[in-house]
């Protein structure tokens, strides 16, 4: 190994180390606002690249239906709870979404695909899919259950995960696909040759969390979500809706994730089932920063890719069992620093 | 009143000749993967089974059908079935290595014969009755390693999936390398969800090999090319007969052009000499097969299932003469035509089944294609 080598290295771990930040954030997102561990925030990474990837082959993403499919079940089971506990408030705005969102982007979609638009109609197409989706599920899936313990939301999430899954295989086919790259090339910076891929997602994602950043810190909605993230029950009692704010963030986080999609679609062959993989390292990510801090989980999923591109060199045989393996120190060096304090707030609710 | 008695007369005689079919008929039983995890490989098998003829050897035919989902308990059921309630003469599949094996034991037990249609390791004991059809993996590596020593290439890396095939792979190009003289300089691994490959490909081109040998299969293949590509590696890049199929080549685009790899004729089968007794057997194959499927739609894997077909075939010729199918003499005869030594010309190979070789292919059962334009060509 020499510096060129490093240097090369170095690289590859950095592009997939931010594609892993941007995932932690979604997740550690959806779970401090929620309480819910974001399991799928793979499968949004994997609807996000296989969407655009059959857009640029011209032919109907099977999202559009699963999208469809989605929108139907949330809109019969809002009715449902809408009319059983006579509460018609929200009814309008949810159904408008879970089904105007599959009819309109998804009939654009269906007339648009065949004549193969420009690339950034196809993202944003692809966007306003799949973030709607996020909402669905959380209406959907999480909402009826935002009382229970943590362990039942993550069994939950769990399940969904699955069920994302198979209707990806159903939706997609077994094969993988891959997107061609937006830019190609290197950038000479004289100690090493720069792939733009690697400039485009670092852009990105530094976008991303300084949005995200500033969304947080400077808007009513931002506080909003800090405030529910800190204490849910305070937060109620100044008024803040938590299914507001729970719906929000788990959109936001479908955001990321079919970005991230989008981002890594050029990377690397996506097949319907590698969301997993990917939404495991961000989540180390989020584990070495203790589920709570937000610049930490992007450290740390960053530190995953980098730790991960340099095993594959050494040993690619152990490579996750490498990775994985940074669990151990992190979960030893936390449970020594901090006291466990998750379980009696929970009970204090 | 004529035309009524002469349809009744009509009616009987059917009756009549239904009956005497019915007591000639031989029985075939099929269990394959056709949905589950495996699914993708198990549907061209059913696919080829609906070009299939409705006699065999000149008798009439009832081919049995049966799905197992890609779970051995159910391929072991198939299995049961097929011998207890149909009574078939020859069982065929499955199309899957873990299934086909788990067949084994109870067409061994019941004295059936049976070809597995993915390939499988036959024990002993197990060798009267099993008959293995596609081309074991040191059969299909042997070509790359042949390959190299015609162009003159002197040493190889190796990068591969962290599992079963990957081993197989693996441990076929060591063994078939060394006696060529061919110096296998690295070995790699990766799985196929991965996301980069860059730093091991960094590590090959490291140690700067003059060919290159992926153990993957399908889409999953083109990480590795195109990463290598991408970081300058000019030498050529062989792929596992596993990776044959047009969904590669989309995924690599132009990236994995001039990729090499060793396959059944049948992928081929145009670009054949005409002396090649493979070549007219797949053409008639694919005529048949893409009539019902469409253009570009036969595969080396429905040519196994339609081997398997091929070589029935030829052994039924043979065991009609000695027994009536339907009884324990007829699956006797149609073992001892089976492995009687003779060629078989099918679309994937010459196959030639002796009682001590039920692999039965040599190595007219591969040939390298090349990438070209988007297509699988025949190396020249």
């Amino acid at each position: 190994m020499n510096t060129t080598i490093g240097l090369l290295l170095l690289q590859d771990g950095l592009t997939s180390g931010f594609i892993y930040a941007l995932l932690a954030l979604s997740i550690l997102l959806v779970f401090v606002v929620t309480r819910v561990l974001w399991v799928p925030a793979g499968d949004f990474l994997v609807f996000g690249a296989l969407t655009l990837a059959f857009l640029q082959q011209g032919k109907v993403p099977g999202t559009v239906w699963l999208c469809g499919a989605l929108g139907v079940t949330t809109a019969v089971a809002e009715t449902w709870h809408a009319w059983r506990g006579n509460e018609w408030r929200d009814w309008r705005l949810v159904v408008s979404i879970s089904l105007g969102t599959p009819l309109v982007i998804g009939g654009l979609i269906y007339l648009l695909a065949g004549s193969k638009p420009a690339l950034a109609v196809q993202v944003l197409l692809t966007l306003a899919l799949i973030v709607p989706m996020g909402f669905m599920l959380y209406r959907v899936a999480f909402r009826p259950l935002a009382d229970k313990s943590i362990l039942v939301l993550m069994f939950v999430a769990i399940a969904v995960h699955y069920a994302l899954v198979g209707l990806g295989l159903v939706f997609f086919g077994s094969e993988g696909y891959r997107t061609p790259p937006f830019i190609t090339g290197r950038i000479d910076a004289g100690f090493t040759r720069i792939s733009w891929q690697l400039v485009l997602v670092v852009a990105i994602s530094a976008l991303f969390m300084l949005g995200l950043w500033f969304f947080m810190g400077r808007t009513l909605w931002g506080k909003a979500l800090r405030a529910t993230a800190f204490n849910r029950f305070g937060a109620r009692l100044t008024g803040i809706r938590t299914e507001t704010t729970g719906a929000l963030a788990f959109s936001i986080a479908a955001l990321i994730g079919a970005s991230s999609g989008v981002l890594i679609g050029p990377m690397t062959t996506l097949f319907y089932d590698s969301g997993f993989l990917v939404s495991l390292k961000g989540f180390v990510g989020t584990v070495i920063a203790g589920m709570v801090s937000f610049p930490i989980a992007v450290l740390g999923a960053i530190m995953v890719g980098v730790v991960e591109s340099f095993s594959s060199f050494y040993a690619s045989a152990f490579k996750e069992a490498i990775v994985f393996a940074l669990l151990i120190p992190f979960l030893l060096w936390r449970s020594a620093v901090e006291p466990r304090s998750h379980e009696t707030h929970e009970h204090d609710e | 009143m004529i035309t009524c008695r002469g349809s009744a007369i009509a009616l009987a005689a059917s009756v009549l000749m239904t009956q005497t079919v019915i007591a000639q008929e031989i029985k075939i039983g099929f269990s394959g993967t056709f949905t589950g995890p495996n699914a993708t490989n198990g549907i061209p098998y059913r696919n080829a089974a609906e070009v299939f003829p409705k006699t065999l050897g000149g008798a009439p035919v009832r081919w049995i059908l049966l799905d197992d989902a890609t779970d051995p308990t159910t391929a072991v059921k198939n299995t049961r079935k097929f011998v207890d309630e149909d009574k078939v003469d020859v069982i065929i599949g499955s199309t899957s290595t873990v299934t086909a094996t788990a067949m084994t034991d109870v067409a061994v037990e019941s004295k059936t014969p049976q070809i597995g249609l993915s390939p499988m390791q036959i024990p002993e004991a197990k060798l009267p009755w099993v008959f293995n059809l596609p081309q074991p993996v040191p059969i299909m590596v042997s070509a790359i390693v042949e390959d190299m020593k015609k162009s003159g290439l002197k040493t190889i890396a190796y990068i591969g999936y962290a599992d079963g095939w990957g081993d197989l792979n693996w441990n076929a190009l060591n063994q078939v390398a060394k006696s060529a003289g061919i110096n296998v300089v690295a070995g790699e691994r990766y799985n196929r969800t991965d996301t980069s490959v860059t730093a091991q490909a960094l590590k090959i081109i490291a140690a700067a090999p003059d060919a290159v040998f992926v153990g993957a299969s399908g889409t999953a293949s083109a990480l590795p090319h195109v990463t290598l590509k991408d970081q300058g590696f000019s030498g050529r890049i062989y792929h596992t007969h596993g990776t044959v199929a047009k969904a590669f080549i989309d995924a690599g685009g132009k990236a994995v052009e001039g990729a090499m790899m060793p396959t059944g004729p049948v992928v081929a089968a145009a670009d054949l000499p005409d002396d090649n007794p493979v070549k007219k057997v797949s053409l008639d194959f694919i005529q048949k097969y893409e009539a019902k499927w469409g253009k570009g739609s036969a595969n080396p894997l429905a040519g196994y299932a339609w081997d398997a077909m091929l070589l029935l075939d030829a052994a039924a010729t043979e065991a009609l003469k000695k027994a009536k199918p339907g009884t324990a003499e007829f699956r006797v005869a149609m073992r001892d035509a089976l492995q009687s030594g003779k060629d078989v010309p099918g679309t994937n190979a010459v196959y030639r089944y002796t009682p001590t070789d039920h692999y039965g292919v040599d190595d007219r059962a591969r040939v390298m294609v090349i990438v070209k334009d988007g297509a699988f060509r025949l190396a020249k």
